[in-house]
């Protein structure tokens, strides 16, 4: 599936590149207009009336009260109990999937051992072990630790499965006759054919583990951006509420350029990627 | 004998974990791990009666409504996105900004401006889940192929035929890799709504348990609510293999040739 959208995306961006620059305002400007036009519009609903101000505050407010929290070490203390959890949860998630991955799709035997057991537990959602968490961990990190690692595993997991199927089979047969060991041709031959794959997975599960990280400070208490959210809320600073939110997104948009960026410097060899750099 | 060797690999690694998680669990009791047997009495006992009622069809319910909304929303909207150059310019980066915030945070936001009621499940629910169906719309409208483009306005068609005969089957493939996440999310949401607010539901229930140290009861949840992932994954496969069956046929006899 996430081929299908990969492959779009590319020759999206092929067709893009060739076609004649478009008139009228350039692209970012454009998008300008429509931040403001959004900010216009969220400041203008209290105001008019269409939803209560105490409820939805003022884009200004808000924005207002996201400076002050960029000034306050408590804030950041909270973005880094966040990003902790996340970096940690997803380091693990992808270390486990991708030496499973190997040894599981190297061996046609285990990969169709496994087939059914995988499909089953992978749908299972990760916030169904919310309660676990709570029971085994408490508000510890651990049980933050717990819901994204479950997440991000199977993402990890399938993409390296894809991967390593995608092996060529030539090469493969070639380094064994050439007397290959099993750790050289996992080297040398499968994770060169893998990586494109590992990197969608890692992309994909670096945002699912934002949303477990800050699900599992909302819900269960542990630190992070999350639970101040939830404390805001309770503690009815309306507009700090909103501002700990705006913050998230951030989060969330910073995760998706880095991962993006990486993915492009770690695949600059790839053909997809310099494909699309000489288009 | 090849159907016996695949019911063997089919069910083969199951029943050995099964009897793994027996053979442990038979010996001292465990307090947080109940054995096979209990857990089956207990989900049986717990499930099959007034509560399949009162907590289980009612956030399937909200589940099934919300995700249908959110993709009928999503499309809608994304078609009328994508088929503008300016229109997609100007909402890019907001639509990214919201793709990128993480859905939980909308539960807290959600209860402030609708309440705690069934409509602020199915909104939380929506809400969630209009991004990833929405921007791949967008994003599937965008990459089409401009032969086609042109092709439909040569020969005349336009309106609504064009997008029901043309954009729509070209996006189709981008706009099912978008319903698959927003099927996640929604089972995500659905439960977290229930969890953070809510006096009722399968969310509700299951903390509920946790907090009475119900342990086999709380197991009994976990294993509804992997039910229902595993069954929302086999009802998207078996849409997804009839809604893209041209796709995979025209994959295969372009990868033959």
């Amino acid at each position: 599936m996430t081929q299908m959208t990969e492959s779009s995306t590319r020759a999206a961006v092929r067709a893009k590149a060739s076609r004649a620059p478009s008139k009228g305002l350039p692209k970012w400007v454009l998008g300008l207009i429509g931040i403001v036009a959004f900010l216009g519009f969220w400041e203008l609903m209290p105001v008019i009336g269409a939803v209560q101000a105490k409820y939805l505050p003022p884009a200004s407010e808000v924005l207002a009260a996201l400076v002050t929290d960029l000034g306050l070490t408590a804030f950041w203390v909270a973005v880094g109990d966040t990003m902790l959890a996340w970096a940690i949860g997803l380091a693990m998630a992808v270390a486990a999937a991708l030496v499973l991955g190997l040894v599981i799709g190297m061996s046609p035997f285990l990969r169709r051992f496994t087939n059914s057991t995988i499909e089953f537990l992978r749908p299972i959602p990760s916030v169904a072990l919310i309660p676990l968490a709570v029971l085994l961990f408490g508000i510890k990190i651990e049980s933050a630790l717990l819901l994204i690692v479950y997440a991000c595993f199977w993402q990890v997991l399938i993409q390296v499965l894809y991967g390593v199927a995608d092996v060529d089979n030539v090469a493969m047969q070639t380094a064994k006759s050439y007397g290959f060991s099993y750790l050289q041709r996992v080297r040398d031959v499968v994770f060169p054919t893998m990586l494109p794959y590992l990197m969608t997975g890692i992309r994909l599960a670096a945002s699912v583990a934002l949303i477990l990280a800050i699900t599992a400070e909302l819900l269960i208490g542990s630190p992070g951006l999350g639970k101040e959210i939830s404390l805001a809320q309770s503690g009815g600073a309306i507009a700090g509420m909103y501002a700990l939110i705006l913050a998230t997104g951030f989060l969330g948009v910073a995760i998706n350029g880095v991962t993006r960026v990486v993915e492009k410097r770690v695949l600059s060899w790839h053909p997809s990627v310099r494909g699309e750099a000489t288009a | 004998m090849k159907t016996l060797k695949s019911i063997g690999y089919l069910l083969g690694l199951p029943v050995i974990l099964l009897a793994w998680w027996w053979l442990a669990t038979s010996g001292e009791p465990n307090f947080f791990v109940p054995t096979p047997s209990r857990l089956v009495t207990t989900f049986v006992e717990t499930w099959f009666g007034e509560r399949m009622l009162t907590d289980v069809l009612p956030s399937i319910m909200r589940l099934v409504f919300g995700v249908l909304a959110a993709i009928v929303l999503g499309i809608a909207l994304g078609l009328a996105v994508g088929l503008n150059r300016t229109l997609r310019a100007v909402t890019e980066p907001v639509f990214e900004f919201f793709r990128a915030l993480p859905p939980p945070v909308l539960v807290p936001v959600l209860m402030l401006l609708v309440g705690i009621n069934d409509g602020m499940k199915i909104a939380v629910i929506i809400s969630g889940c209009i991004w990833p169906v929405l921007l791949n719309t967008i994003e599937g409208v965008r990459s089409i192929d401009p032969v086609q483009n042109e092709t439909s306005r040569s020969y005349g068609i336009t309106g609504f035929a064009r997008i029901r005969y043309q954009i729509l089957p070209s996006a189709t493939p981008t706009i099912m890799a978008g319903v698959r996440q927003a099927l996640s999310i929604g089972l995500i949401l659905m439960v977290i709504s229930e969890m953070f607010a809510s006096s009722s539901g399968l969310g509700f229930t299951i903390v509920q348990f946790q907090r009475s140290f119900a342990v086999p009861e709380m197991w009994s949840g976990i294993v509804v609510l992997g039910l229902i992932g595993v069954a929302l994954s086999f009802i998207f496969q078996w849409v997804q293999r009839r809604v893209l069956r041209w796709y995979h046929g025209l994959k295969e006899v372009e990868n033959a040739v």
